[in-house]
Parts: C-alpha cells; sequence; structure tokens
C-alpha cells in the first residue's frame, strides 16, 4: 500500500507514507520536522513548569507546592528539558537538519540512517526524562546534579538514574548528529560553495557540532562515574572513599560552559540570516562573523570554572578564569556591532522574523552585560547563586534562544509547510513575548542584587515586590507562548500559500531556490555556485545558484 | 603558636577595646537596635555594606553599571536610529556595504581597553577578598541539612547549633526565613577567618551585606574573612541547592563590641559546654527545644 501512494506521486516525490514515512525516515526535512515537533512538545512542559515554578513564588510563604521537594524536581525538569529537549532539538536537530543541507546544496545529511537514530536517541531521552519524575522521588538535584545532594545517600530512588541515563542517550544522538553535520558541511558542499562562502548558519552549526563533539563525551564520563558511585559502589565523587564532589563541578562545566555555547550559536546563525534578508544587505564582515564564532567556540573551552568560584579555588585560579571569561566579549562584540552594521544603510522590513531578530539582539546585549559582570571572580561574591544569574542566563542564552528559534520558525516556515504564517497576528505574538519576558527577567536583576537566592520555593517577604512583578511577567509570556501555539495551528490550518521566495531580493541563500513547500528530494542536480563579491551576489556568505 | 597568638589578640584587643568603648558610649544599646544587613521592600540595588569586601563590591559595581549602561544605551540608541532611519520606506535602495576593516578594527580594539579598564580593579577586589589577611579569631561554620554548626576555636572550641525559627515561633522584629535561635556572633572590627566545611551535602554559607559566601562542600575545608565594621545584626541564606529545606537554612551573625563579644564568649562557654569537640549533632540546645 506505502508503493501505490507512492508511486502516485511520481518519481521525485517517491517516499513511504503513513507511520513508516516518519519512524524509518532518513530524509533530512522529514527528520528536521520531527525535532521541531518534538520541541514544541517538550516546550509546553517545560514551559508549564516554569509557570508552576513562577505561580509559586508570585507571593510569600508557600502557597501551591507544599513538598518543597517536588519544586526541586520541577526546577531540575524545567533546566533539562529546555537545554536539551527543547533549544537543541529545535535548533541544530530542527532547522540544522532542514536547512544545512538546503544551504549548501547538498541532496541529505552524509549519513541519513545515522540521522534517524540521531532523532529516536533523543525523543527516547526525552521519555526516560520524563519518566525520571515519576519513578522514585524524582530529581531535585537541580539540573547541574552535583553529587552529593545526587549521591544515593540523598537520592535513594530510582530518578536520578533515569535522568542520568536520560542525558546519556540524549548525549549519544546529539554526538551522531554532530558526526552527520561535520561530515556533511565537510564533503557535500555543492560545487563553488566554498568555507567562505558558506551561509552563516551553516558556520554556526559546524561550529556547534564541533563542541558537541568534544563536549558531551566529558558529560557521558562523569555521568557514568556519578551511576557507578551511586550504583556500584564506586567513589570518584565520594569523599569517605577518597573521591571529591568538586570532580564533577569540574567535568560538569567542562560540558556544561560549550553547552551554553552550542546553545547560543545556532542562534547567532540565524540572526545573521534573518538581519541579512530583511535589511536586503549582505553581512556586514562576514569572514569577522564566521571567525567570531569559531573563537567563541574555542574560548568557551577554557572559561568553565567562572562556574565555581564560590568552590574554594585557588585566587590564582579565579584570576585567570576572570580574564579568560572577560575575553569572551570581544568576539561576542564583534557579532553584535556586525549585526548593527548589517542593518546600516539597509532597506528594512519589518516582518515578523526581523522583530525577533532585533528583540534577540536587545537581549543579547543585556544578558551578554551581566555576563561581562559576573565574569569578576571578586565580585560574583554578590551575585553567585542569586537570582541576578537566574537573569543572566535567561536573557543571554534561554529567552535568546526562543527568540532565535521563533525567528527562525516564521522565517522558514514557508519554506518547510508552503504556507506563510499570519503577518499581522505573529507581530502581536512577537509583542506580547516581547513585553513579557521582559517584565519576567528584568525585575530578578534587583532580587539578585539584594541577596535572594536562587532555587528556593519560598523568601524573605522583602523580596515580595519584584517577585510579584516577575510573575506577572511569567503570565504576559504565557499568554504569548500560547499564542504563537495558536499561529502555528492558524498557519497549518488556514495559512496562505508561501512563494518559493516570500523575502524578495535579500534572501539569497540556496534554500529560496527551491519550491515551497521544499519538495522531499531536493537538489538532486548540484546546483554550482557562483563567485562570490561578484555581479549579483550579496557577497561572502550569500551565494546564488549560477542561472 | 599559642605565644604568637595571645601576643597578637593583645595587640588586636587594645583599639577594639578603645572602639567597643566609644561604640558603646555612642550607641549603648544592644546589636539590634544598630544596623541591620537585610533586603528591604522594593530594593533595586545592594544591600547596604558592612565590611571592607562588600565596600569595595559596591565601588567596583558602580563601575561596572557605569560601563555596562553605556553598552546597553549605545546599542538601543544604534537600533532606534536604524529603525527610524533605514526602514524601507524612508530608505527604499540598501547599500550594498560589506566590508570596513577600520570599523571592524575599531569595534575589537575598543572593547578590549574596556576590559582592561575592568579587570585592573577586578583583579585588585578579588585578591583582597580572596587572601585572608592576619586574622583576629577564627571561626569553624559546618552546613548541615538543614542548619548550621558554628564552632570557636581561639575561645575555648565551644560549638553550638544555629537552628532556624519557624514561622509559628517568630518573636516581633524576627525577619521569617531569616532568623535562628542561636546567632554567630563576632566581635566589631575584628578580622574573622572563616573556615567554611559540610558533613552531607554542599551548602554556602552566604551574608550579602559583609561580602561574604563560600561553599560548605564535604570533605573540604574552604576558607574566607570578613570584618564588621559597625554592630549589628547580618542576615543571609544557604547558596548551593541542597534538598528540600535549602530555602529555609538562614545564616544570622551578630557584631558585637568587643567588650560584650567577651561577655557573650563566657556566657556560651557554659550554655554549650556540653556541645564541645562535637562537630554533628542533630538535637539543638534545651532552649530552643522549649521554644518548640
Amino acid at each position: 500500500m506505502a508503493h501505490g501512494a507512492a508511486v502516485a506521486h511520481g518519481e521525485h516525490e517517491h517516499h513511504p507514507t503513513g507511520w513508516k514515512r516518519w519512524v524509518y525516515s532518513t530524509n533530512h526535512k522529514d527528520i528536521g520536522t520531527m525535532y521541531i515537533v518534538l520541541s514544541m512538545i517538550a516546550a509546553l512542559v517545560g514551559g508549564l513548569m516554569s509557570w508552576a515554578i513562577r505561580l509559586e513564588l508570585a507571593e510569600p510563604g508557600i502557597q501551591f507546592i507544599h513538598d518543597t521537594h517536588f519544586y526541586n524536581v520541577l526546577v531540575t525538569a524545567h533546566g533539562f528539558i529546555m537545554v536539551f529537549f527543547v533549544v537543541m532539538p529545535a535548533m541544530i536537530g530542527g532547522f540544522g537538519n532542514w536547512f544545512v543541507p538546503l544551504m549548501i546544496g547538498a541532496p541529505d545529511m552524509a549519513f541519513p540512517r545515522m540521522n534517524n537514530i540521531s532523532f529516536w536517541l533523543t525523543a527516547a531521552g526525552f521519555i526516560l526524562l520524563m519518566l525520571s519524575a515519576v519513578v522514585g522521588e524524582g530529581p531535585g538535584t537541580g539540573w547541574t546534579v552535583y553529587p552529593p545532594l545526587s549521591s544515593i545517600a540523598f537520592h535513594p530512588g530510582p530518578s536520578v538514574d533515569f535522568g542520568i541515563l536520560a542525558l546519556h542517550v540524549a548525549g549519544a544522538g546529539s554526538i551522531l548528529g554532530a558526526i552527520n553535520f561535520i561530515v556533511t558541511i565537510f564533503n557535500m558542499r555543492a560545487p563553488g560553495m566554498t568555507m567562505h562562502r558558506m551561509p552563516l548558519f551553516v558556520w554556526s552549526i559546524l561550529v556547534t557540532a564541533f563542541l558537541l563533539l568534544l563536549a558531551l563525551p566529558v558529560l557521558a564520563g562523569a555521568l557514568t562515574m556519578l551511576l557507578t558511585d551511586r550504583n556500584f559502589g564506586t567513589h570518584f565523587y565520594e569523599v569517605a572513599g577518597g573521591g571529591d564532589p568538586l570532580l564533577w563541578q569540574h567535568l560538569f562545566w567542562f560540558f556544561g560552559h560549550p553547552e551554553v555555547y552550542i546553545i547560543i550559536l545556532p542562534a547567532f546563525g540565524i540572526i545573521s540570516q534573518i538581519v541579512s534578508t530583511f535589511a536586503k544587505k549582505p553581512v556586514f564582515g562576514y569572514l569577522g562573523m564566521a571567525y567570531a564564532m569559531v573563537s567563541i567556540g574555542v574560548v568557551g573551552f577554557v572559561v568553565w570554572a567562572h562556574h565555581m568560584f564560590m568552590t574554594g579555588i585557588g585566587v590564582n585560579a579565579r584570576a585567570y578564569f576572570t580574564v579568560a571569561t572577560l575575553i569572551i566579549a570581544v568576539p561576542t562584540g564583534i557579532k553584535i556591532f556586525s549585526w548593527l552594521a548589517t542593518m546600516w544603510g539597509g532597506s528594512i522590513e519589518f516582518k515578523a522574523p526581523m522583530l525577533y531578530a532585533m528583540g534577540f539582539i536587545w537581549l543579547f546585549v543585556m544578558g551578554g552585560v551581566t555576563g561581562v559582570v559576573l565574569a569578576n571572580g571578586g565580585i560574583d561574591t554578590a551575585f553567585h547563586d542569586t537570582y541576578y544569574v537566574v537573569a543572566h542566563f535567561h536573557y543571554v542564552m534561554a529567552i535568546a534562544a526562543i527568540f532565535a528559534m521563533f525567528g527562525a520558525w516564521y522565517y522558514w516556515i514557508g519554506k518547510m509547510t508552503g504556507r506563510q504564517y499570519p503577518e499581522g497576528l505573529a507581530r502581536v505574538q512577537f509583542w506580547v513575548f516581547f513585553i513579557g519576558v521582559n517584565v519576567l527577567f528584568f525585575p530578578q536583576h534587583f532580587l539578585g542584587l539584594a541577596g535572594m537566592p536562587r532555587r528556593i520555593p519560598d523568601y524573605p517577604d522583602v523580596y515580595a515586590g519584584w517577585n510579584f512583578v516577575s510573575s506577572i511577567g511569567a503570565a504576559i509570556t504565557m499568554a504569548g507562548t500560547l499564542l504563537f501555539y495558536y499561529v502555528v495551528f492558524h498557519t497549518l490550518a488556514s495559512g496562505r500559500k508561501a512563494a518559493s521566495n516570500p523575502w524578495g531580493e535579500g534572501a539569497t541563500t540556496l534554500e529560496w531556490t527551491v519550491p515551497s513547500p521544499a519538495p522531499f528530494h531536493t537538489h538532486e542536480e548540484m546546483p554550482v555556485i557562483a563567485g562570490g563579491g561578484h555581479g549579483h551576489s550579496h557577497g561572502h556568505g550569500m551565494p546564488r545558484p549560477a542561472e | 603558636m599559642p605565644m604568637r597568638d595571645m601576643i597578637r589578640r593583645l595587640l588586636f584587643s587594645m583599639p577594639m577595646v578603645c572602639a567597643a568603648v566609644v561604640a558603646l558610649g555612642i550607641a549603648g544599646a544592644a546589636a539590634q537596635e544598630g544596623n541591620v544587613g537585610e533586603a528591604r521592600p522594593w530594593q533595586m540595588g545592594f544591600q547596604d555594606a558592612f565590611s571592607p569586601v562588600m565596600q569595595e563590591i559596591h565601588q567596583f559595581h558602580a563601575l561596572l553599571l557605569v560601563i555596562i549602561t553605556t553598552i546597553v544605551v549605545l546599542v538601543l540608541a544604534l537600533l532606534g536610529f536604524i529603525i527610524v532611519r533605514f526602514n524601507a520606506k524612508r530608505n527604499p535602495v540598501p547599500s550594498k556595504t560589506s566590508h570596513n576593516t577600520l570599523l571592524e578594527v575599531v569595534w575589537t580594539i575598543v572593547p578590549v581597553i574596556v576590559l582592561v579598564v575592568i579587570a585592573i580593579p577586578s583583579l585588585k577586589l578579588l585578591y583582597h577578598s580572596g587572601r585572608t589577611p592576619q586574622a583576629d579569631l577564627t571561626l569553624k561554620v559546618t552546613g548541615h541539612q538543614w542548619y548550621w554548626t558554628y564552632n570557636y576555636p581561639d575561645q575555648g572550641d565551644f560549638s553550638f547549633d544555629s537552628i532556624p525559627i519557624p514561622e509559628g515561633d517568630l518573636k516581633p522584629g524576627q525577619p521569617r526565613l531569616l532568623a535562628v535561635d542561636n546567632p554567630v556572633v563576632v566581635p566589631v572590627g575584628a578580622t574573622v577567618q572563616v573556615l567554611v566545611n559540610s558533613d552531607d551535602v554542599i551548602h554556602s554559607w552566604a551574608v550579602p551585606s559583609l561580602g561574604l559566601k563560600k561553599d560548605a562542600t564535604p570533605g573540604r575545608t574552604n576558607e574566607t574573612w570578613f570584618r564588621a565594621d559597625v554592630p549589628g545584626v547580618f542576615y543571609g541564606m544557604c547558596s548551593e541547592l541542597c534538598g528540600v529545606n535549602h530555602y529555609f537554612m538562614p545564616i544570622e551573625v551578630h557584631a558585637l563590641p568587643k567588650a560584650e563579644f567577651d561577655a557573650w564568649v563566657e556566657k556560651a562557654k557554659e550554655q554549650f559546654a556540653t556541645n564541645s569537640h562535637s562537630p554533628v549533632r542533630l538535637a539543638a540546645n534545651g532552649s530552643q527545644d522549649a521554644a518548640r
């Protein structure tokens, strides 16, 4: 029966139908779509958790979550879900899978079957993580899973083990995906698509893939040691057996810091594409932009202990990690200024993706400058583990990444589904969400300055004011989120047909040369890329096919 | 060792006794009526500084705030100008500029200079706060799920537990989630070396108004220091997720003039005599058992 349907589609649409099309999929577009759907489901779960957290924190005292361990489980699961099952699947697995092959003129990913297992491992990881919250007592460790709190003595049930396995499985999926991207980008570029002509989104995914490949095995090793400590009597982190809890922190943050760049680098790539398209200008300082990402990736590996300034590491180590961390401000500054310069002199259309790109720049600058504050080991005494940190990383990494994802969704949905989103409703959605997240997170700077610790379900009464404002912001953000899901529904149900290039002269990358929706198979004949910087081309990173 | 300690204590006690006399003369009252290290409703900045390190943190943050506000305002202004000047209506034909080497060099070099301006006072603060000066007394802090134990090795090695006071038992003036039954007491103006440890999971001993935060990690003794410049009560909360009662593991520091501190030590030695040399205990002493 699958054959009959496939034949009817003609040879270009030769693919299995029904559940086999998805479960057995080796197609980069279908797998990308599945990643995006997984992310949208996980985002609802993780978002509802954050809403429960803000509901509890709206007033001092414990109102709703009387089991404070469950509050800690919510904090933990919210972090894990948002990092591993919302942002990473959408950015890398979703938009990366969809648009890296399209942008470099490749017919698919290098290893289509491995692409399939990457996705299903990620999905299995998500299921394991959800199970971890319902088997045993649930992991109340925070996403950092610091031993001894995460050890068998303090979390005797199976939930931490489920969490460890969830990360192992999802991590394996990500490593395989990273290998796939690296091989695809190195080997499957169309003729003329040199490294220095690749769109910046492809650059961002390439750097991200290397970070995944180098960072995730460290996490896997650390998790394995925690697993054997918990279950087989080893003492890697057990003081009583000669181990050291700080070993975990070093290994975790050696992974954890690159992880935040894994989250934000694809966002950089997306924002560069959007800004260039809607300003109708080539990206300003293309090479600087590409190598800024490379240097952020490299330096990101040697700054991890700025998460550990309070752990008792020596003052000279703190001095080194202070200076190394400050250095990251230079390449990130280059990116901000280059985006502004790309817009400068442009003919900007403020469609929804562009609104999100500009919103991203605002959020990233806000979170970036507080990062410069937090980088200083001396002043971190006042900020470590306070709400200032919560505000910082939600601005610079979490909400900024969500803005890039929303921007990418609006930017590419016409290409992915053949239907265009409703522009007016999308702009309303942007403004609701933008106001919401700022009301939500800006007051948290004040709470942190005044000394309110993070990860607490109740707080001294003096912190009531700004917490209430923050929770109002959470309600607005939730409205913006639900409105987005309505926009998704509206687009899929009754969106108007999208042209192959709905954005006009500014959209110069290869995905706009194929029809909308992108056919099941694209670039079956290799496009040839004309020389960058000449003729109609918009210069580096903006290749055009030779007609 | 004991000889040197005695000389040191003698030397340091002289100005402290003078300070205590002055303080008593001026204030003439208990510490509670003096300074309180606690946040205020709708507070937008740091808590007041009552230690040299926190004062330096205030100063350094004032510099940082100027720098980061300038950056944010600059980017906002550029974004605003771009929105007004380079929208499709006002500027229908986009420029094709994609390079400007001088500009790119400038926006690489200028941030480097700004970072150097930040790094110099930053490292000064780091080394000042990160290296304990000659201390007048040592305070040992041990974290437990979910209370703190304090030990005074220089004052006869007595120890006591500092148990959070449940909401129902609070006396007027005691803040919720911050007050404890037995606060830790230090002399005003004395440099206190703090040795922080834990006997279960990781906690963090933090008092914002004194510029203090140090992880309490099992198997390791972490060192920090502070000096309370004025008499007062300074509150803090555990600052590392440590389980179900993490939110209710407060720290309350009282700084008393030297004479009052000495009197407190004499009283505490008797009160906590049975607790000496016992780093791990679960029950609190009689007084707060009665309070429950």
